[in-house]
This record gives structure tokens, C-alpha cells and sequence, in this order.
């Protein structure tokens, strides 16, 4: 056994198993459907609020495009959302009329977009009660990427509220804040809002580390 | 629900991790941010949560790839062709703390390392036995354990003559978003393995040792099969003390 305090902190903590890039067959694992697999009992996907769930319902669509301004079409999307009250329902339940989390995929048969079915999220307060713009914290896993992209999404109609986010005032520069907004569209009979992600290049998302 | 923003986790080494940009893996030459990421100096809720899937339901072979995908043909019906595997391990953080109840998600190719996806063309055959993905829930001590066969090598177009190693991807969720990780179980003693571009990504031989599921003799079956541990370790997580105000 190791004597305490003969070795430096660092030492006496594990490191956190290596990350490699989820593939082009991601599908297999985590959205059954895409790869033309059978489903199972129950799938996570890309519908996180039933018509029941409180709030206004709205779809967030995009593509993903890498820095030859071509279209990504085999990336895994994960999103992580509040509720129209801004609280997270961390307890996933297919039976509960929301569920904070989701996947959607883009693919050659979608033309490259990806979408979610959801409501729009309320403000949700940090620890030092300030108060963030309704947003939508979205990972990106697909081939070439070697540990998931994280962003986050911003709508374009709370001007307002995304002034006064103090997430989003951390990024310095106002240009690329801009990457982070969502432009709305009238959907089939909802809100639509649009989202690229840039991975690289002229217009490059901003991605987050946290 | 708990507000469970008075805790913090163990800051990411993203040396430790592949960098974007490997352009030995040439797909993440177009692929890879040029930017610099921006850090989060105060995490909120919308970080440090995630989801729990304690609830969702699953099939009774969820994590049994043996028996989880069977021919439609009745005649065909039977097990998967290659070596019977048991892939299992513990979820634990970087302080050893075992992670309960979280969700473990698998895929891989089949013995001859063709995949069952819509896009894989390689010629080796698929199996009708074998569909090759698997999921299961941690149980109260961390430990997770798949049954399957063991995955061949393939070769993909990225140098002339590239083979990835025999590989399981492995994704896990752990509490938080933060903790979020997807990676590759490679096994123990694999000659493609030192050859991968993927592999390579890593500029740590230490860090592909974190990789490499090993063969646990004890844990095997005699007349059955082998057993591979592969510990899975996430983010620490630490709980904050003392309000960050002066
Ligand atoms: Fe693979």
C-alpha cells in the first residue's frame, strides 16, 4: 500500500479511459434504425416531447458540414434540454410526456439533416442565480471525430434573453457568438429552427469544453 | 429533481485524449475544429446533469449478443459463427468509486469483421445469427457484462492497406453529460494493433493501454468461453465546498 502524502495527487488518481472516435457504423449501436437493424424493446431517439408535454413544440433541424463545405452524413447527435419550466428530467421514461435527453443522425437518405422533435426550453439559472437563454447542449459524434464536439443551441427570437446569457457573452467574439443561433422557419404547423454545425473552417461552430 | 450543481468534475486532459486533428487518421483532416474551444469556467446544471436510465426498458438479451439477433429462417436459426466471448468489467470514476446504474451501449462486426449496417459492403458475409449490438445497465457496484462473439479485423480505405485491430466500440453515459465517453475495446496482445491510424491517434502508449481488454483466465468458462475485463473509467467527480464568492 501506497504511504498518504509520499506521492502527488495526480499520481493517486486514475486516468480517465481514452476516448476513440465512434465510426462510421454508429448507427449499429446507438440508432438501431439507421443502420437497418430491428428495434428493441425501447430506443432513445429524436422525439423528447409527446403532444401531453407543457410548453411550445417545436422541431430543430440541421446539417452538419465539414471544412470543405461538404455535408456530414454519418454524425450521431445527442441532446440535453430543459423543460418549458427550465428544470432537466434527468429520470428517462418513454412514458413521461417529455425527456430532457435525445439522439437524432445525419444520413444519405435524409439529404444530411438531422432533427428533433421537442419544445422549446425555459430559462435555466446557473448556481450564482444568473439566469442563461433558452438553449439545447448538443454532442456530436461521427467518423474523424475522435471525441464528441460539444455546442449549444440558441434561438433566434430571444434576442433579449441571449443578450444577457452569460454563457454566451463568454464567447469574445460577437461573429462567431452567432454560430450558436438558431434561425426560425415556419414548420408544418410548429416552429422550425435551423441549426448548422460547422466543424471547421469560414462560419466554424463554436464548440465548448466542459 | 436535485439540483446537482454543487459538484464539479476532474477537468479533462485532452492531451491525454486524442486531439482533433490526426491527420495519420485522414478523415479528421476535414473533420476536425480549427478553432479553440471555449471553456467553460462555471459549469451549470445544463453540464453537470444527464440522464438516468434506470426506467428504460430492455429486452431480456439486450446484453446477450449470442442470442439477441436470430435468422428469420427458422432453419437457419442457431448461434452466431466465431469465438464466444464474455466482455465485462467495472464502470468506476477517476477517484476508484464504482459508477452504479449507468448506461453501457456496444457494437462490433461480425467474426469475419463485416458489419451488420446498411453501408458496410465488405465481402466477408454476414452472419443471419449475429446483429452485433448490445446494451445493459451497470449494476450497484459498477459491473457490466456482455455475451458475444469475438469480432474480426477490416480493413478500411484510409492508407493503402489498413486493418483495424479486432474491436468492440464501447460508449457509456455515467451521471453527467460531462462524463459522456465513447471509446474502443481492443484485445490484449492484437499484432494490428500498434499498426492502427486509429490507434495512433493517441500519443500516449498509456493511454491505449486504457484500452486493451484482457484475457481473465478465472473469469472464463471451461468448455464454454473466454472472459475479457474491460474497466471502463469516467470523470471524478467532486463535490464543491465552499461558494466561489469573496
Ligand atoms: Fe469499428
Amino acid at each position: 500500500m501506497q504511504q498518504p502524502n509520499s506521492q502527488p495527487c495526480a499520481a493517486t488518481m486514475l486516468r480517465e479511459t481514452a476516448s476513440q472516435t465512434a465510426g462510421p457504423y454508429v448507427h449499429i449501436g446507438l440508432a438501431l434504425d439507421i443502420a437497418g437493424l430491428p428495434p428493441r424493446e425501447e430506443e432513445i431517439w429524436n422525439r423528447l416531447a409527446s403532444p401531453e408535454a407543457d410548453g411550445e413544440a417545436i422541431e430543430l433541424v440541421g446539417r452538419v458540414i465539414d471544412g470543405n463545405g461538404d455535408l456530414v452524413r454519418d454524425a450521431l447527435l445527442e441532446a440535453w434540454q430543459a423543460d418549458a419550466h427550465g428544470n432537466y428530467q434527468c429520470e428517462f421514461d418513454l412514458q413521461a410526456p417529455f425527456n430532457s435527453f435525445g439522439r437524432t443522425a445525419t444520413t444519405v437518405e435524409n439529404d444530411g439533416e438531422w432533427c428533433f422533435h421537442t419544445i422549446k426550453p425555459g430559462q435555466v439559472a446557473r448556481r450564482d442565480g444568473r439566469l442563461m437563454a433558452p438553449h439545447v447542449t448538443l454532442a456530436v459524434f461521427a467518423r474523424g471525430i475522435n471525441i464528441q464536439l460539444h455546442t449549444r443551441l440558441y434561438f433566434e427570437d430571444e434576442a433579449e434573453a441571449n443578450a444577457a446569457c452569460p454563457v454566451l457573452n463568454a464567447v469574445e467574439s460577437p461573429t462567431r457568438r452567432q454560430t450558436l443561433i438558431a434561425t426560425r422557419e415556419e414548420g408544418e404547423g410548429k416552429p422550425r429552427y435551423r441549426f448548422d454545425i460547422r466543424l471547421q473552417g469560414e462560419g466554424e461552430t463554436v464548440f465548448f469544453d466542459f | 429533481m436535485p439540483r446537482n450543481d454543487n459538484k464539479r468534475f476532474v477537468e479533462r486532459d485532452r492531451n491525454w485524449h486524442p486531439p482533433a486533428y490526426a491527420p495519420g487518421y485522414k478523415t479528421t483532416v476535414a473533420r476536425s475544429p480549427s478553432q479553440a474551444y471555449v471553456s467553460m469556467q462555471a459549469p451549470s446544471v445544463s453540464e453537470l446533469g444527464g440522464p438516468d436510465f434506470t426506467r428504460l426498458r430492455m429486452g431480456p438479451h439486450d446484453n446477450d449478443l449470442l442470442l439477441n439477433f436470430r435468422a428469420d429462417n427458422e432453419a437457419q436459426a442457431g448461434l452466431p459463427i466465431g469465438e464466444r466471448v464474455i466482455v465485462f468489467g467495472r464502470v468506476v470514476d477517476q477517484f476508484g468509486k464504482p459508477v452504479p446504474n449507468t448506461l453501457v451501449e456496444m457494437w462490433q462486426a461480425n467474426a469475419g469483421g463485416r458489419y451488420r449496417h446498411k453501408k458496410d459492403g465488405y465481402l466477408a458475409p454476414l452472419d443471419p445469427n449475429f446483429g452485433g449490438v448490445g446494451r445493459c445497465l451497470s449494476d450497484d457496484e459498477g459491473w457490466y457484462r456482455f455475451r458475444t462473439i469475438k469480432p474480426g479485423p477490416y480493413p478500411w480505405p484510409n492508407d493503402i492497406n489498413s486493418w483495424r485491430p479486432a474491436h468492440i466500440h464501447v460508449s457509456v453515459m455515467g451521471p453527467s453529460i460531462s462524463t459522456r465517453l465513447i471509446t474502443q475495446m481492443y484485445f490484449e496482445g492484437d499484432p494490428l494493433i500498434p499498426l492502427c491510424p486509429i490507434v495512433h491517434t493517441l500519443r500516449d502508449p498509456e493511454a491505449v493501454e486504457t484500452m486493451t481488454g484482457r484475457l481473465d483466465m478465472a473469469r472464463s468458462r471451461s468448455m464454454d468461453c473466454l472472459a475479457y475485463r474491460f474497466d471502463l473509467v469516467i470523470r471524478g467527480e467532486v463535490q464543491t465546498y465552499f461558494e466561489n464568492q469573496g
